[in-house]
């Protein structure tokens, strides 16, 4: 299983500067947990205490927002692509 | 002897305002990001509370544009671009109050916002100013048709570049008014949104300045003008409750900012107005927030003919909500006939034609005004804050066609003795008028 998961500039400096990551799970929630354990200055700014998406970024599987598919219940699969996005911005 | 010209040095006397999080409060220096790096929070610009203000005189003697609140903008210094947007007429509309059952009702009249008809007008003469202070020189924005047209026209008098992303099918005029200023307008297939999770990356890819997305903090202050404005055109007072459209929900929490920063000032006296936010029946995410309580935006998937207030994930829903619910007022949501009959009342009413956006606060404000949250003695503004021009696509099917006639006086006269009126009234707007 191997999920490519997309940072913003803003979060790539919380992951020494890698820009996408790769993550392992069946879930988005398993995978935002797997690329937690390695970047652990990126776990807080990805899900809350409560162990839910972060507030201020959007989780998008394959360009879908995922508050559309169970959040990180979401099911991923080998060869998605995940992009987190900063939830301020338009409009 | 050799003349040589002394070197030129163009100093901007413009610098921006640093920048603060809304979030943990983070403070940093001023620059083209809308995210605080520590917690992704929102930023907004740190204005410096020792500084000068001007009195009611003073304003009133500069030149009209939005310029005249200059102190409240996110500047150090004189603004270079957009110097004549803003200060639009607010028009008093008395038919439109006896419709409402209120005391007084003014329009305030975005539809003639200079240069491109929208009060984005305003929110883009602050961000490109904002470019010019970080010496950006490609500017862009993700829109659902107001704001591409302002962006073009502001960029293209000011020199600029600009990349303009919108979603495929928006309306004619928004579209024919974007391309014609010379622009790089792009079509996205999706929505508002996929629009907006796109320019995200774009800002974050090349740098531009995206107005909405990293020039956000400097942008989103534009809207406080439309406060100012109302205030200092009551004549340096407040209404009882002002009604606004709500798309991504940052002018009904702009327009919450400015009225508190003119009260905080005293320019004006209390109470604030209760702020009454309307959308569209078929993407009402902050209207569901408002009556659901709660601090989490739930994003809808739009379907609403009102295309510029068709954003399902509002940016700023959360405080949009928060500062109708702080003021006392409510939110509605009306249905796509609702707002075309909402247009039509306006125009009939007040004598000026509003986009889509237009007729939702109209509707919105009728339908508030029978669900008892307008009292009798309210004084009301609705913001109307885009030309009917640009949407003539939502309300040209219910208008009924003129006739046709051979240049005869008979034909003329024909038409004067029959009985009904040339183009049908919206829905029930006779009996009510009555």
């Amino acid at each position: 299983m191997s999920i490519t998961v997309n940072l913003p500039s803003v979060l790539a400096a919380h992951a020494g500067g890698a820009r996408s990551v790769i993550a392992t799970g069946r879930t988005l929630g398993e995978a935002v947990a797997d690329v937690a354990a390695r970047y652990p200055a990126l776990g807080p700014r990805l899900r809350d205490e409560a162990g839910k998406p972060y507030r201020f970024v959007v989780f998008y599987v394959n360009d879908e927002d995922v508050r559309f598919r169970g959040g990180f219940d979401a099911p991923v699969q080998d060869g998605d692509e995940v992009t987190v996005i900063p939830a301020i911005a338009g409009g | 002897m050799t003349i040589t010209a002394a070197p030129v040095t163009r100093r901007l006397s413009l610098a921006a305002r640093p920048l603060r999080c809304r979030n943990c409060g983070a403070v940093r220096e001023a620059a083209p990001v809308a995210i605080c790096d520590a917690c992704l929070g929102p930023l907004e610009p740190v204005y410096d509370s020792g500084r000068r203000l001007p009195d009611r005189a003073a304003i009133g003697a500069r030149v009209p544009s939005l310029w005249r609140y200059k102190e409240w903008l996110p500047f150090d210094g004189e603004p270079v671009r957009s110097l004549d947007s803003g200060f639009t007429p607010l028009v008093e509309a008395p038919a439109l109050a006896r419709r409402l059952g209120v005391g007084r009702a003014w329009v305030k009249n975005d539809t003639v916002c200079h240069p491109s008809l929208s009060f984005k007008d305003r929110v883009v003469a602050a961000a490109l100013n904002a470019a010019a202070a970080f010496g950006i020189d490609t500017v862009g924005c993700a829109s659902t048709g107001n704001l591409a047209n302002a962006v073009a026209a502001h960029a293209a008098r000011a020199g600029l570049k600009a990349w303009i992303f919108i979603p495929d099918e928006l309306e004619a005029g928004k579209v024919i008014g974007t391309s014609v200023y010379g622009s790089k307008l792009v079509r996205v297939r999706g929505t508002y949104d996929d629009v907006n999770r796109l320019c995200a990356q774009v800002a974050d890819r090349f740098g531009w300045g995206i107005v909405n997305v990293n020039l956000r903090a400097y942008y989103g202050e534009g809207s406080k003008t439309l406060a100012y404005e109302i205030a200092e055109q009551l004549g340096w007072r407040l209404p009882s409750a002002v009604i606004a459209p709500m798309a991504g929900g940052s002018l009904v929490s702009k327009l919450h900012k400015g009225f508190g920063e003119f009260l905080a000032a005293g320019l004006v006296a209390g109470p604030a107005p209760r702020l009454y936010g309307a959308q569209a029946a078929g993407c009402a995410p902050i209207v569901q927030l408002v009556e659901r309580g709660g601090d989490q935006i739930e994003p809808v998937a739009p379907r609403t003919i009102c295309r510029s207030l068709a954003i399902g994930n509002p940016a700023d829903g959360v405080f949009a909500a928060r500062a109708i619910r702080d003021s006392g007022g409510w939110a509605s949501a009306v249905s796509d006939a609702e707002l075309v009959d909402g247009i039509r009342w306006l125009a009939q009413d007040t004598g000026v034609f509003g986009e889509t956006a237009g007729g939702v606060t109209v509707a919105a404000a009728l339908s508030l005004a029978r669900a008892g949250r307008l009292r009798g003695d309210d004084e009301v503004v609705l913001c109307i804050t885009g030309h009917g021009l640009k949407t003539i696509e939502a309300v040209g099917g219910a208008l009924g066609e003129a006739p046709v006639i051979a240049p005869r006086l008979r034909e003329v006269a024909a038409l004067v003795e029959r009985p009904h009126p040339l183009t049908p009234s919206p829905q029930g707007g006779e009996g009510e008028r009555a």
